[in-house]
């Protein structure tokens, strides 16, 4: 009986002291992500006015200066990443979701799953001897195909699995009108699953954003404002790398600066992306 | 135009009783015939053209894939015919006396990713139990969710300087009270970095595994009387296993592959790593650092040997993790 009692007591012990480990480990990892944020925020937020961001860099040893180069070659580059992978990986997703059977969907898809997997500098490296060789020097071109590569899974994975979730009667039902296959696709199937592949988009977009491996060798950066995609060009998560490995103080402020407006459009890009799936499939 | 001839008979009855009027009264004009057929042909094509081109975009999925692994293997040709075997086990990375050994670099993108993986680890299963298990709903488990999303989403570069900020003093301080040289810069540091890196990627699929438990089998242990953590021990832990092993797999493959973040903190020398605290180098990073600066082939090709090396396990790894993950959720 009474060893009874204590085993039992031990038990539920042990059973409340499981429970607060967890809740303790969970909330925990929260910490550093919010040290990260606070920190980025404070040490960004007063660098950032209008004159960092319409000004270039200034050279070592005198203050000032902006970053008006990175952010430019930042929306360039990822504007023809997205144009390069957008109408790619929704096709693909497309293909993917209407042949769930056929032996080249199978391959395909394993495919789209190694990609997913291949660490960024990796496709540096590709990327460096596909475009900038035969092209004969870094350029912002070769960038936005290294980073289009890795969008590109990402946005097929959300169409497929988006398209696999609509009901076949949809299909079925504009069939049964005589509309083509094509129009089927593109005057049913997409508007009515635009949510999941615009969200798929998005968190693209967000993820290449902050991406600097595969820009090392290929867009390589550039001190002065360059809107020729066939040059070498600078954008924010590069001119974060230099100038945060720099030993000059006004190069770290100016990197503290570019750090925070990255973080930021990253964030708000995660979180609009968020509150537009949930409202749409509120709507659904 | 409106988009097929059953569409015009049911948005326009008016104009087409005129229509099948005159085709009683009269034989049918042959103007409207052929101005038919001539869009159904056009449909057909259109639609012949739609399906052919995405099945050319399947196929180039795959002809990028096999490119990307084709032009790696191609161009580190030149290092493997150089050095051969001598390249996995050599010590010595010297480009200037052309010797390679990524042994140094192997071991350090070793020794951070696992060290990396041991600390998150109980960090993500925590997250994935407590989002699967004892609150799957809620404001604050909402919060919580989106918040370890959220790190997954902050850019690594940033993670890079934060560390080399903030994370470099403190582990400094750390070293010179335990007693061994203080850098700051190191293995341990990067670990640290790619700890908190890979936290989302166990813990969302931990997460989603363990609400997948039938409850049934929960039910049952209550039942007979275990507390949810005997529960959770002997329910839900073995029959979630191979998923959460799938989680761990998916972020060392993620850590391995890991760039920017470890190159920033890490030390880069190519001098094989006497501790956890001493400085060293992963294959990323060699890569980051000095793929710009190789003068000649056979230096380049050995640093793309590298890349084709990660590009292998990194591969395997999340093929293996994937197959877990497709044999758990069927």
């Amino acid at each position: 009986m009474n060893t009874d009692r204590v085993g039992y007591k031990y038990r539920i012990g042990k059973n409340i002291g499981f429970q607060a480990l967890i809740t303790a480990l969970a909330c925990g990892c929260v910490v550093p992500l919010i040290f990260i944020l606070v920190y980025i925020l404070k040490a960004g937020i007063t660098k950032i006015n209008w004159h960092f961001l319409t000004n270039l860099p200034k050279p070592v040893g005198e203050s000032g200066g902006g970053i008006a180069n990175a952010l430019v070659g930042s929306i360039i580059i990822i504007a023809i990443a997205s144009v390069i992978a957008i109408p790619f990986g929704i096709l693909c997703g497309i293909y993917l979701s209407e042949n769930k059977k056929s032996k080249l969907a199978y391959w395909s898809r394993l495919c789209i799953d190694i990609l997913q997997g291949v660490p960024s500098i990796v496709i540096g490296i590709v990327a460096y001897f596909w475009l900038v060789k035969p092209l004969g020097g870094f350029s912002g071109i070769s960038g936005s195909v290294a980073l289009a590569i890795m969008m590109l899974p990402i946005i097929v994975r959300s169409t497929e699995e988006t398209l696999l979730l609509l009901p076949d009667s949809l299909r079925e039902a504009a069939f049964a009108l005589g509309m083509p296959f094509h129009r089927v696709i593109l005057k049913v199937i997409i508007p009515c699953g635009i949510s999941g592949i615009l969200s798929g988009v998005m968190l693209s977009v967000a993820r290449i954003a902050g991406e600097t491996a595969p820009l090392l060798f290929t867009a390589f950066g550039n001190p002065y404002l360059s809107t020729n995609i066939f040059k070498p060009m600078q954008t924010l998560p590069l001119l974060i790398f230099n100038y945060a490995t720099s030993p000059y103080n006004d190069w770290h402020d100016l990197a503290w600066g570019a750090s925070c407006i990255l973080l930021i459009w990253v964030l708000l890009l995660n979180i609009f992306t968020k509150l537009i799936t949930r409202k749409w499939k509120v709507q659904l | 135009m409106s988009s097929t001839i059953d569409n015009n008979l049911i948005t326009r009855p008016e104009q087409n009783l005129g229509r099948v009027i005159s085709s009683i009264t009269a034989p049918v004009s042959k103007v409207t015939t052929t101005k038919r057929l001539k869009r159904s042909y056009r449909h057909i094509r259109a639609e012949n053209v739609f399906r052919r081109t995405l099945v050319i975009v399947g196929l180039a999925t795959i002809v990028l894939v096999l490119g990307i692994l084709l032009t790696l293997v191609v161009q580190s040709m030149l290092s493997i015919k150089a050095s051969g075997l001598s390249y996995v086990w050599g010590h010595v990375w010297d480009p200037v006396r052309d010797i390679f050994g990524a042994y140094p670099f192997m071991l350090g993108t070793l020794l951070t990713s696992f060290l990396a993986l041991i600390i998150s680890i109980p960090f993500s299963f925590a997250v994935g139990v407590f989002l699967g298990e004892y609150h799957p709903q809620g404001w604050f488990s909402n919060l919580l969710k989106n918040t370890v999303e959220l790190i997954a989403a902050v850019p690594s570069v940033i993670y890079g300087f934060w560390g080399l900020a903030v994370l470099v003093p403190i582990v400094r301080s750390f070293e010179s009270k335990i007693g061994v040289d203080p850098v700051g810069l190191g293995i341990f540091t990067s670990s640290l970095i790619l700890a908190i890196m890979i936290i989302p990627y166990a813990a969302s699929l931990g997460r989603s595994m363990i609400q997948m438990v039938p409850s049934n089998l929960k039910e049952a242990a209550y039942s007979l009387g275990a507390t949810r953590w005997e529960v959770i021990r002997s329910v839900v832990f073995p029959y979630t296993r191979s998923g959460l092993f799938a989680g761990v797999l998916l972020s060392l493959g993620r850590a391995l592959g890991e760039t920017m973040a470890v190159t920033m903190v890490i030390g880069n020398t190519s001098l094989i790593p006497k501790s956890i605290f001493s400085p060293g180098n992963t294959m990323a990073s060699v890569i980051a650092n000095e793929f710009t600066e190789a003068d000649h082939p056979v230096y380049l090709s050995a640093l793309i040997e590298l890349g084709l090396v990660l590009f292998v396990v990194t591969v395997i790894i999340n093929m293996i993790g994937k197959r877990l993950i497709k044999g758990f959720t069927n």
